[in-house]
């Protein structure tokens, strides 16, 4: 009784302490109408690069206007992990810019509940920027992303959690090595970018490269994507060997955020930093 | 039966690298005392006040804030401790209601509000509560900083300069703030500064550090009686000189 007592305060006190982190992250966003423009900005600007081209080839491949959409999925998709990744990582970035890192570490905030908040932010952002872009694949292309249905939440969830892996992996190495390592936080999910085969398939790429291609959640997403609009067929087992990678990548990117933590500990890191 | 000691720091050790930042350094501070921890740059005082608050791991010996093995049982206590800084700010784009909001929810302050008003109050805070942080002077963002710092009503609360860069005027005043806190609250406070008066005014014992070590450890009316000076800034010259003990030895 006592110990289930103990348990129930201690989780209403973790959502209350992630509940103030969130709630600080939208007063950031409420006060800064250009960080508000920035989310929707880049998808609008991607979408209707790769929208155009794809108009333009369906004209002239009777290949791909069967396909039609599948650019713009692929490039919807692959915002949801960058922008996933982004949203989680800006959140973070934001307590370094600000120098409030220190104020937040000798607080009672947990590192778990911190990773927690921010990925609860990666969320609302990537919602606020993403949701008024699908819309504008509706109007502009005649793509409705939401008639993907239940897969399109398989998908979601895939690119998500490989997004919030990446992104935890970014914070631990910040908290360690400080804002000399704030680009890793806009390019590294770029390296994934050739590999997870977003705009073509993963037969294009050569036979030794395809076997790295599969150790990648994403690149499963984006098979089972062009199967779905092309094939019009869902690879449930392409999603649940996805759903296997990304619980053992986020799993270790955890466990790597808490030793850069510890690490951070003993250089001293935590109190200072800067570059 | 004694008390437990608020704050006790037992053979602490930090090096990095080939660097001895601290070493060696013992004391104890009582429950409701106020000391201050002297010294020049690089003397070990910022790196000290972070092993007691468990932002830096030691590379030996042991802090006990409150009764908690720091950094391994820090969620004991941290709810009780808090600390302000010049090397911490609070975000600039937040005004000063919200910023202590997001505080007072982490610390789990009951009856926020009223404790917002309450500290705004005394703190001088009112006319800028609605305003960002960012848009505020100096001494107005120290004087956040210093809500902050006490939004918990901590029973431990560490400072680190908590006065530089602001005018005598303000300084005084931010002072004679903490002074009402600590007999308010009965809390245990530690304050790293270069500023002598401060130290004279607010501190009940003296530890002076220098290259990482305890030179010195006593109240400042024992300290200016045994080097024959003064005030403690010329104590402080003495130790950071390395008169001290060739004066003591004289006398």
């Amino acid at each position: 009784m006592t110990a289930s007592l103990h348990l129930t305060g201690a989780a209403t006190g973790a959502a209350r302490r992630v509940g103030a982190m969130v709630l600080r992250y939208l007063y950031l966003l409420r006060s800064s109408w250009t960080r508000l423009l920035e989310l929707i900005y880049w998808p609008a600007v991607q979408l209707f690069v790769w929208g155009f081209l794809q108009f333009y080839i369906a004209q002239n491949s009777g290949f791909f206007a069967r396909a039609s959409g599948v650019f713009i999925a692929a490039v919807l998709m692959w915002d949801m992990l960058f922008r996933g990744q982004l949203g989680f990582s800006i959140s973070f970035l934001e307590e370094m810019w600000s120098r409030n890192l220190g104020n937040l570490m000798i607080s009672p905030l947990r590192p778990i509940e911190f990773v927690f908040a921010l990925m609860i932010m990666s969320i609302i952002r990537l919602a606020i920027g993403m949701i008024p872009v699908t819309l504008l694949a509706i109007a502009f292309f005649g793509f409705n992303l939401y008639s993907l249905g239940l897969a399109l939440a398989a998908f979601f969830v895939n690119l998500i959690l490989t997004g919030w892996a990446v992104g935890i992996v970014v914070a631990g190495v910040l908290l360690r090595n400080g804002m000399g390592a704030e680009s890793l936080a806009w390019t590294l999910m770029f390296v994934l970018m050739p590999l997870t085969c977003v705009y073509y398939p993963v037969s294009v790429l050569p036979d030794w490269l395809q076997g790295v291609a599969w150790m990648l959640p994403p690149t499963y997403v984006f098979e089972g994507m062009r199967a779905l609009v092309m094939m019009h067929e869902f690879r449930g087992d392409l999603m649940l060997a996805a759903f296997a990678l990304n619980a053992v990548y986020f799993a270790a990117a955890v466990i790597a955020f808490l030793e850069l933590l510890k690490s951070a500990r003993r250089a001293g890191s935590l109190l200072q930093t800067g570059e | 039966m004694q008390a437990e000691p608020a704050i006790l720091v037992d053979q602490l050790v930090k090096v990095y690298k080939s660097t001895r930042a601290v070493d060696g350094i013992s004391f104890a501070l009582d429950q409701g005392s106020i000391t201050g921890l002297l010294g020049g740059n690089g003397a070990g005082k910022t790196t000290t006040l972070a092993m007691i608050l468990g932002l830096i791991t030691p590379t030996a010996g042991a802090v006990r804030v409150l009764g908690a093995q720091m950094p391994r049982q820090r969620y004991q206590v941290l709810h009780k401790l808090n600390f302000e800084s010049p090397y911490m700010d609070l975000p600039h784009r937040l005004t000063v209601r919200q910023n202590l909001k997001v505080f007072g929810k982490l610390y789990d302050v009951p009856s926020l509000t009223d404790r917002i008003s309450s500290l705004a109050e005394e703190l001088d805070l009112m006319e800028f509560l609605d305003r960002p942080v960012g848009k505020l002077s100096a001494g107005q963002k120290t004087r956040v900083a210093l809500a902050k710092a006490l939004i918990n009503a901590p029973q431990v609360l560490l400072l680190d300069e908590p006065t530089a860069s602001l005018d005598p005027d303000t300084a005084d005043w931010v002072r004679g703030r903490l002074e009402q806190f600590r007999k308010a609250r009965g809390a245990t406070i530690l304050l790293a500064s270069h500023n002598m008066a401060e130290v004279e005014r607010l501190c009940e014992r003296v530890i002076m550090m220098k290259r990482g070590r305890v030179e010195d450890d006593d109240t400042p009316a024992r300290l200016l009686i045994r080097y024959g000076r003064q005030t403690l800034e010329e104590v402080f010259l003495d130790v950071a000189r390395g008169h001290g003990h060739m004066r003591e030895a004289a006398q």
